[in-house]
């Protein structure tokens, strides 16, 4: 198929490479350069969606990245599709896919558009909330209805096969934009030896430099861009991100640039690069040289395709060599816009008409387009557009611009582009992002960047000064003073020879011979079906807030974020309510720019690296030997080790019973270790757990609480006393870091006159638990070291050697068996493990996991903080009064908050042993409890049950629960939700179910 | 109060909508209310409609800095569920439940409540535990709510990712049916037309300066734009600002302001039919019925008044949704945004009177506040309306923070949102 | 994201390496066991929360494990200054 708009002579296509690509099932022809928009339009497809609401045809608009219509899904297949690609960025590619988002059963024809003008009136701004209410139940359904028809793309339904990355970067200054400000600051600011980054979204640098006509010191624009570029780009400080959009400006200059790295590639050219890359800028100074957007007028069928903006057809033109049409009709308040009419009568056979709504615009110009064969309507509008798929003619009336009326006749002139310029945006976006509200400058109708709490610096059109002179002046000025502290000579501004130097009148809405609710629909936000009749409509209903404005009518909701829309809207809003634009103000600009994959945001955080896992040194043994990991923190524990087919249950069982009556083996090397040392390590020790610690030898060890100020417990775990100076704690496995905070917080910032000294010891030593009766004698095998019960007593430590591995063995026990944990160097984990489990064949040692761990600590009635506490449980709440030193002479950390008054007062919930009625019944953790079996809800709730197992060893399920008031009530009976009207009748009981003596770990 | 429905659209499209009355009016401020309340927002505009309706109360206005519902109301990721863990919070969020099911019908405003139900998702041992925790009291207050295992997950969100081999593989979840999602400014706008009607007057772009305050008694509140409005009492719904304004009545609140951040992605074709959290990896996410991917986490660690909070909070948040959903990657993130939220020590809200009589606060909402509109403002009303403060409201007092009866829902819920 | 100055390390690092632990110069009670459960309420639950200056601590967590102060304006979010605990101008602020 032959490309019927494309024509000779666009600086970024390579008219030696044709590509071909495919639009909705269609092969089309493009060139290497093209985006999907400007390929579209050389082919002459008009149509590339349909509004959502009103199922209306649309049009490409733009030639960037404000695009409202052309929002395509990317579709080469599934895993690499992408949901709502804008046609006016995405350049073509070999082999592209790619297709319209909405219409049915086709974009170009679409039944929605056949339900008519009555539907469409029936669905003013928020319609939805008048109706769709009755009846009540019927509301699913209407929803339902509703969802079907939103959303633009589809989400891919497989993993992303693409990575993504991310770099942290730090630079002097970034320079956002590389046009002629931006190139001049960034030429500028090279000649010092300051770190600096320049980024442009589009693939080639220029701006708006790439369409102009201007002469720079005597040469054409893409002279000096080229000639720029090449000085930047020798320059070691220097470095040029193209295909990058500065996406959000966060505080203390913090710079987000998302860069496309192969979007624009064939997929068997992307290679293992990342897809797309965030860079994480910490900037010293922020330059934004981000130009600015022309804003299209509003007017009656203005979204009839064919309709743009005046710049995006000289773009078309200029860059892409597309001429999208033959008769261009070219609505102006400005001479800018006169550019357009010049670049499309350049063009062979191309007819323009100027309708310019000022009386008198500056008569060189228009002088200059009558010799063009322009013709020039002045104090004139475009009222409306006729033609339904396309222009076929633009409807013309005499203007008067001061009073904002049309007068004289109507004249129909044929067309197939209607280009229109209502002035120029600066893009203020990034400005704003940090809490700075743009403001309205009447002189330029347009909004400016405020003061920013940033170190943030602007040049260029994004200052709302438009001329190329002052753009090129600023830049150097810009970069100059952000760099101050290099002192650096001005450059001298190039000369510059303006082709067309701006002028303008403010104007933003074109009025119709009907009212402005009776007229056909005039868009001011395409992508969102917002019309000026629905902006005035919801000031008729009161919403005067510009916030509501855009609220109720979803103005600049859309992905462009209404970047054509905004002020079109805030100014018909302003005039609705009789307000000035500035009074009525503007909504804030938020990150991102322009969107962003989730996949860049997320960077390489995802699958196997979405967060560390731990893994203890004896990991791979645990791999090899089937076990299966439990989560805790960020700590891979082994669960249980099941034997060929065996359930959970028979392996835990199995694995209760060898603890209990020989020897089983627990890696115990994941609970943090903290080394505490220094002559008031012991001090420092009782006033932060809630037990004694000043008479503590050295060679023993003890169990510490500790809790909150509010007394609270909070973690708990075994301390050893090395030295007199000379400690080392253990904490809970996901507490660790928490813990050396806080012992390091109240060191810090309370009691900086200790001397004592934290350090994380947990990842240097490996802990091997050996437990039950068999400990002794296998532990005997492998060491010197004194086993004797009477020279190494329970609750006492000593170093040895073992498996001819220097280390700790302390002689403490979680099971409430006789116990030895085995420390030793991390790197020496593995080794000791498979000594001990070689040396242990004899006794039949047996590994266990986290389950059995928790199966026979709740039988001695150990708790676990976290599972058995919930943050509101005091020691006392645990039956523990006996790990609470109140007689010590210092407050310690907790003892006043357990004597709040709520902390001791009677029936708080506190911690019981339960014994199911049915020993065949586990309960669910988590169950709630009651005492009595409720009649009506909400039901009495008096605790829950924390901790819940089987026990092989009593042959009976027991469970550990916080009841109120449980200590008093040893004995008695209540009812625990074992389901929905599922009831189970258990014992209150002690908790400690096995050896209440606790003789068994005393031998 | 000109009633809302599809003839009365049909009538006005007849006319090109020339003719629809103004949904609230912009009235003159009287200088003396029965009743003040201090913040436009959902909390606000409720108290007031039911202070009205319910308790017939004459002279009631409600003062707003900025515009209606342009707070935590029209910032929030608007989802509403009730299945909190202890018994106070469980029925305070449950009334408001109740309210919600016939808040569009009460209003005569499509408030678009939609009840899609809600998973809380667990990936540890732990997290099943409290989720049986939590839905066995749930299942006792009288709240529907069951817990799913992961295929049950799967089932209802089909695109979750409940592979063994993730991270933190999803081992089940709770399930609320009745939980959902509603139109945030919506809910705003209906109670603001619908206490306007009753004659509550609105009073927008007024900030409130001061109290005038004698013998301990509050006398009215001084603002920027009307002087000294009197009332016999005021009410404090001040979301983001508690702190400011109990500092104008000379007294503290435990509360810290601190920025929450959500996000949403481009319109996509629906693709999620329910509402999906997890603590576990810090996300949650829900769909629009503009198509939108409506995405939180947690607040920021430092306070802040800024609507603004850090990036990291939002890539870990996006790395989070992608870990429950590989597929979303190339979906592409639109917008984010911040609100204030004024969270207290136990996660639970402060309601009630405060050291200086005929002042009320309501606040302390944290990052619970939207579910709770219609319920907060009920039993708010109550409180104000009447001598005693209701049963509902009373273990929501200050002095909790004295006596150390707390409704730790951090702990326990494990559910911040 | 904010960069914050560290005093001890003398550098100024991105958030992400520190914990935000709420108002400074916080004091325990000398003598808890003498506090009123009102008084005790307060030095546990009630902070400045100021909109503007607000002097806070923050810890170098994934650094030097130093606690240090901060004074920063909650609504611009500009740090106008950091400094150790036991800087002997801290109680000038």
């Amino acid at each position: 198929m032959t490309e019927a708009n494309r024509i000779p002579g666009g600086n970024d296509i390579d008219y030696s490479c044709p590509i071909t690509f495919t639009f909705n099932g269609k092969q089309l022809t493009g060139y290497q350069g093209d985006t999907i928009a400007s390929a579209l339009l050389a082919n002459d497809i008009k149509i590339v969606g349909r509004s959502f609401k009103y199922g209306r045809p649309r049009g490409i608009v733009s030639a960037g990245e404000e695009e409202p219509n052309g929002i395509l899904q990317l579709a080469d297949s599934d895993a690499t599709a992408v949901p709502n690609v804008r046609a006016t960025q995405q350049e073509i590619y070999e082999g592209l896919v790619c297709r319209t988002t909405n219409g049915w059963p086709s974009v170009d024809f679409d039944v929605m558009s056949l339900v008519g003008d009555l539907a469409a009136k029936m669905m003013p701004p928020g319609f939805y909330y008048k109706t769709l209410m009755f009846p009540q139940f019927l509301w699913p359904w209407y929803e339902k209805v509703i969802r079907a028809g939103a959303g633009l793309g589809v989400a891919p339904s497989v993993p992303d096969v693409d990575t993504y990355d991310k770099l942290n970067r730090h630079c002097d200054l970034l320079i956002v934009g590389a046009g002629p400000a931006g190139l001049a600051a960034a030429a500028q600011a090279s000649r010092s030896n300051a770190r600096v980054l320049l980024v442009d979204e589009s693939p080639n640098p220029g701006g708006s430099l790439r369409l102009s006509r201007d002469l720079i010191d005597g040469q054409s624009a893409a002279a000096w861009i080229e000639k720029t570029m090449r000085e930047l780009s020798g320059k070691a400080n220097v470095e040029i991100l193209l295909r990058t959009t500065a996406t959000g400006y966060h505080d203390h200059n913090f710079v987000t640039l998302h860069e496309r790295r192969s979007d624009h590639l064939p997929s068997r050219q992307k290679g293992a690069s990342s897809r797309q890359r965030m860079h994480r800028v910490r900037a010293g100074a922020v330059l934004l040289a981000t130009g600015a957007q022309e804003r299209p007028l509003v007017f009656a069928n203005n979204d009839v395709p064919g309709c743009m903006q005046a710049n995006a057809v000289s773009a078309y033109i200029r860059q892409y060599g597309v001429r999208p049409g033959k008769q261009l009709v070219l609505m102006t308040t400005n001479n800018s816009a006169y550019q357009t009419a010049f670049d499309w009568v350049d063009t062979e056979g191309g007819t323009a008409v100027v309708v310019d709504t000022r009386a008198a615009p500056d008569p060189v110009l228009v002088a200059r387009a009558k010799a063009a064969g322009i013709r020039v309507m002045v104090s004139s509008a475009v009222i409306e557009t006729k033609g339904l798929r396309q222009v076929k003619s633009a409807v013309i009336s005499g203007f008067n611009s001061q009073t904002q009326t049309l007068m004289g006749r109507l004249v129909h002139i044929k067309a197939d582009v209607i280009a229109s310029s209502g002035g120029w945006s600066p893009v203020v976006h990034l400005s704003s992002h940090t809490g700075t509200r743009p403001e309205w400058r009447e002189d330029i109708s347009a909004f400016v960047p405020g003061v920013s709490k940033q170190n943030m610096w602007t040049a260029g059109a994004v200052t709302g000064d438009f001329s190329l002179a002052s753009a090129l002046g600023q830049g150097i000025d810009a970069a100059t003073s952000a760099l101050t502290q290099y002192d650096l000579p001005r450059l001298a501004v190039p000369e510059v020879q303006e082709a067309i130097p701006l002028e303008m009148e403010p104007c933003f809405h074109i009025p119709h011979t009907r009212a402005t609710s009776r007229a056909p629909m005039q868009f001011v936000d395409y992508q969102l079906d917002v019309t000026a009749a629905s902006i005035e409509l919801a000031t008729r209903e009161g919403f005067e807030s510009v916030e509501h404005v855009k609220r109720y009518t979803a103005l600049g909701f859309g992905t462009d974020q209404g970047k054509i829309s905004n002020v079109n809207g805030v100014a018909i809003a302003a005039k609705a309510l009789g307000r000035s634009i500035a009074e009525t103000g503007t909504t804030m600009f938020r990150p991102n720019y322009t969107p962003v994959s989730f996949g860049a945001m997320a960077g390489r955080d995802v699958g196997k690296l979405f967060e560390p896992k731990r893994y203890t040194a004896m990991q791979s043994w645990h791999e090899q030997n089937g076990a299966l990991f439990e989560d805790v923190g960020q700590w891979k524990r082994p669960w249980y080790f099941p034997q060929g087919s065996e359930t959970m249950r028979a392996a835990v069982d199995r694995e209760c019973l060898a603890v209990r009556n020989g020897v089983g083996i627990l890696d115990a090397s994941t609970l943090g270790k903290i080394d505490i040392q220094g002559a008031d390590a012991r001090e420092f020790l009782n006033r932060i757990y809630t037990n004694a610690w000043l008479k503590l030898g050295v060679g023993k060890c003890r169990y510490g609480l500790m809790c909150g100020e509010d007394g609270m417990v909070m973690d708990d775990g075994v301390t050893a006393c090395l030295a007199d100076n000379h400690f080392v704690m253990t904490t809970t496995t996901g507490g660790a870091a928490r813990v050396l905070e806080w012992l390091e917080l109240w060191h810090q910032t309370e009691w900086p006159e200790l001397n004592v000294y934290f350090n994380t010891v947990t990842d240097h030593w490996a802990t091997a638990t050996i437990s039950g009766p068999d400990a002794r004698a296998l532990l005997s095998e492998l060491t010197d070291t004194d086993l004797d019960s009477d020279n190494f007593p329970f609750m006492a430590w000593r170093e040895g050697v073992v498996a001819d591995i220097p280390g700790r063995i302390f002689r403490i026990s979680f099971t409430g068996e006789l116990s030895y944990e085995i420390n030793v160097n991390a790197n020496y984990g593995l080794a000791l493990w498979e000594r001990l489990i070689e040396a242990g064949k004899k006794y039949n040692l047996t590994p266990y996991g986290t389950e059995t761990m928790h199966v026979l600590r709740a039988e001695k009635g150990f708790i676990i903080v976290g599972q058995d506490t919930d943050g509101a449980v005091t020691p006392e709440d645990l039956g523990m009064e006996w790990a609470i030193a109140r007689r010590k002479k210092f407050s310690f950390v907790g003892k006043r908050g357990m004597a709040r008054e709520d902390c001791q007062r009677a029936q708080r919930k506190q911690l019981v042993g339960l014994s199911p009625i049915d020993t065949n019944v586990i309960l669910p953790e988590g169950s709630q409890i009651v005492f009595e079996r409720p009649t009506q809800l909400p039901a009495n709730m008096v605790g829950h049950v924390t901790s819940s197992y089987f026990s092989p060893t009593l042959n009976k399920s027991f469970a550990l629960a916080l009841v109120r008031g449980g200590l008093d009530r040893q004995g008695e009976t209540v009812q625990v939700s074992i389901g929905p009207d599922e009831w189970m009748a258990a014992e209150i009981c002690s908790t400690v179910f096995y050896d209440p003596a606790g003789d068994r770990q005393n031998v | 109060m000109q009633r809302y429905s599809a003839f009365s659209l049909f009538r006005h499209a007849l006319t090109y909508h020339e003719n629809w009355q103004k949904v609230w009016r912009n009235p003159e401020p009287k200088k003396h209310y029965d009743v003040i309340i201090i913040g436009g927002g959902g909390h606000g505009l409720a108290t007031a409609y039911y202070l009205a309706k319910n308790h017939g109360v004459k002279h009631i206005a409600v003062i707003e800095k900025g515009y209606l519902g342009g707070g935590n109301t029209g910032r929030n990721t608007t989802i509403v569920r009730s299945n909190y863990l202890w018994d106070e919070a469980a029925q305070l969020y449950e009334h408001a439940l109740k309210l919600w099911e016939g808040l569009s019908m009460d209003l005569n405003y499509n408030v678009m409540f939609s009840q899609r139900g809600v998973l809380n998702l667990g990936h540890t041992l732990q997290d099943m535990r409290d989720i049986e925790r939590r839905v066995s009291a749930n299942r006792l207050n009288g709240i529907d709510g069951e817990v799913l295992d992961a295929e049950g997950v799967k089932n209802i969100a089909p695109l979750i990712n409940i592979s063994k081999h993730t991270r933190y593989p999803i081992m089940g979840a709770s399930w609320q049916p009745r939980g959902g999602v509603a139109r945030h400014d919506a809910v705003a706008w209906g109670f603001a037309r619908a206490a306007d009607a009753l004659g509550v007057d609105l009073l927008q772009q007024c900030e409130v300066t001061g109290f005038d305050i004698s013998g301990g008694q509050v006398k009215g509140v001084q603002t920027s734009q009307y002087g000294l409005l009197g009332a016999e009492r005021v009410g404090c719904v001040v979301a983001g600002n508690s702190s400011v304004l109990a500092g104008y009545a000379g007294f503290d609140l435990p509360i810290e302001s601190h920025p929450l951040q959500a996000l949403v992605s481009e319109p996509i074709k629906p693709v999620l039919d329910t509402v999906v959290m997890s603590n576990q990896v810090h996300g949650y996410i829900s769909q629009s019925d503009k198509g939108d991917l409506v995405i939180g986490a947690g607040i920021d660690s430092y306070t802040g008044y800024g609507q603004r909070g850090s990036f990291t909070t939002i890539e870990h948040t996006l790395a989070a949704i992608i870990e429950l959903f590989p597929s979303f990657s190339r979906v592409r993130m639109n917008r984010q945004w911040g609100g204030i939220v004024d969270t207290t020590p136990d996660a639970c809200p402060i309601m009630g009177s405060s050291p200086v009589e005929g002042l009320y606060f309501n606040c302390g909402w944290g990052t619970g506040g939207f579910k709770a509109t219609p319920g907060s403002g009920h039993v708010f009303a109550d409180c104000l309306a009447s001598e005693e403060i209701p049963a509902m409201a009373k273990p929501f007092a200050l002095d909790r923070f004295y006596s150390g009866a707390l409704i730790d829902e951090h702990g326990a819920a494990g559910v911040a949102h | 994201m904010l960069n914050i100055y560290c005093p001890f390390c003398a550098e100024s690092r991105s958030e992400e390496e520190f914990h935000y632990h709420g108002q400074a110069h916080i004091v325990r009670p000398a003598d808890p066991d003498a506090c009123s459960d009102e008084a005790w309420g307060n030095y546990l639950y009630f902070r400045a929360n100021p909109r503007g200056l607000h002097t806070e601590m923050w810890v170098h967590a994934a650094g030097c494990r130093k606690y240090f102060n901060v004074v920063r304006d909650t609504v611009t979010y500009e740090i106008h200054r950091s400094y150790r605990i036991d800087d002997p101008q801290a109680s000038a602020l």
